[in-house]
């Protein structure tokens, strides 16, 4: 299990910087446990969705949720094959505070021969006060789409 | 609502963008013919989410989508951009390393709500990349 733990993390840093636009937006690995992934996303000024409040844009959470919940279905599985999303739905509870990194955590809570379902959430300083929840479905690599 | 001119939109619209860091990050475009805005995410390496196929980040495709309703809705809206309350991203096809469009058809625009559906395509707009239907907040300081 150990094993399979430090694979994962392995995985997991990787994954935090696999792709040119995680790497533009900074994204880093906070977490992996099986079935779950923590990422993320440090404050950055060019990344602000409005301008009069400094609030980052809820497009950046999108994509943050989404790379997480990768993350935690590649954990679930120990498998690093690559899923795509088919849909994903996102609630916006509250702006994130202007300054603060955002975290994504996704827990990969049923995974069937075909597809993978996933719930995640962001947050700043605390998971039970969310910025976003949000609920996906992925198709695993190899099912027929 | 009152009436401007095409001129009048382009340049709002304009503005609008301009003002927002997350849409440079993207490179986010739009143009607007007669009252039909369409909205333009060229192509750029940083969009890659996938490198093997190439195709773009699931959530570039989601945040373009999502722009494309705030923009429209900001049309509409003096120059203000709403707030999003939630999101449903349908994925079609993956987006490849191409310029991607959008437009957003505004189903209903009340005085706090409105409910918008986008649309994204690359080569035929026949063929969507993904789909969204979203909620957002017209105007959150409204006491009614």
């Amino acid at each position: 299990m150990s094993t399979d733990l430090e694979a994962l993390k392995e995985l997991g840093l990787r994954m935090a910087e696999s792709t040119p636009q995680t790497k533009a937006l900074g994204l880093q690995f906070v977490d992996v446990q099986p079935a779950v992934g923590i990422l993320k996303i440090p404050y950055r000024a060019d990344l602000v969705g409005d301008p009069d409040t400094g609030v980052i844009a809820s497009g950046v959470i999108t994509t943050l949720l989404d790379h997480c919940c990768g993350l935690a279905i590649k954990s679930a599985k120990l498998d690093f094959s690559s899923t795509a999303t088919l849909d994903l739905r996102i609630d916006y509870m509250r702006p994130a505070e202007p300054g603060q990194d955002i975290f994504g955590r996704a827990h990969c809570y049923k995974l069937t021969r075909q597809i993978a379902f996933v719930r995640a959430s962001a947050y700043t300083t605390d998971p039970d006060d969310p910025v976003a929840t949000a609920q996906a479905a992925f198709v695993l690599s190899g099912a027929p789409a | 609502m009152s009436v401007i001119t095409p001129a009048e939109r382009a340049e709002r619209l304009a503005a609008l963008l301009a003002r927002v860091p997350y849409i440079r990050f993207l490179g986010m475009k739009a143009e607007v013919s007669g009252d039909e805005m369409t909205a333009i995410l060229p192509f750029s390496e940083h969009l890659i989410g996938n490198t093997q196929l190439p195709a773009l980040h699931g959530g570039v495709v989601g945040a373009f989508m999502e722009m494309t309703a705030l923009a429209q809705l900001g049309l509409l809206n003096e120059g203000r951009l709403p707030k999003t309350i939630d999101v449903t991203i349908d994925y079609l096809r993956p987006g490849r390393a191409l310029t991607t469009y959008a437009r957003a058809d505004v189903k209903k625009a009340g005085r706090r709500i409105a409910s918008v559906h986008v649309e994204a395509w690359q080569n035929e707009r026949a063929s969507p990349v993904a789909v969204l239907r979203g909620h957002f907040m017209m105007a959150e300081d409204d006491p009614a």
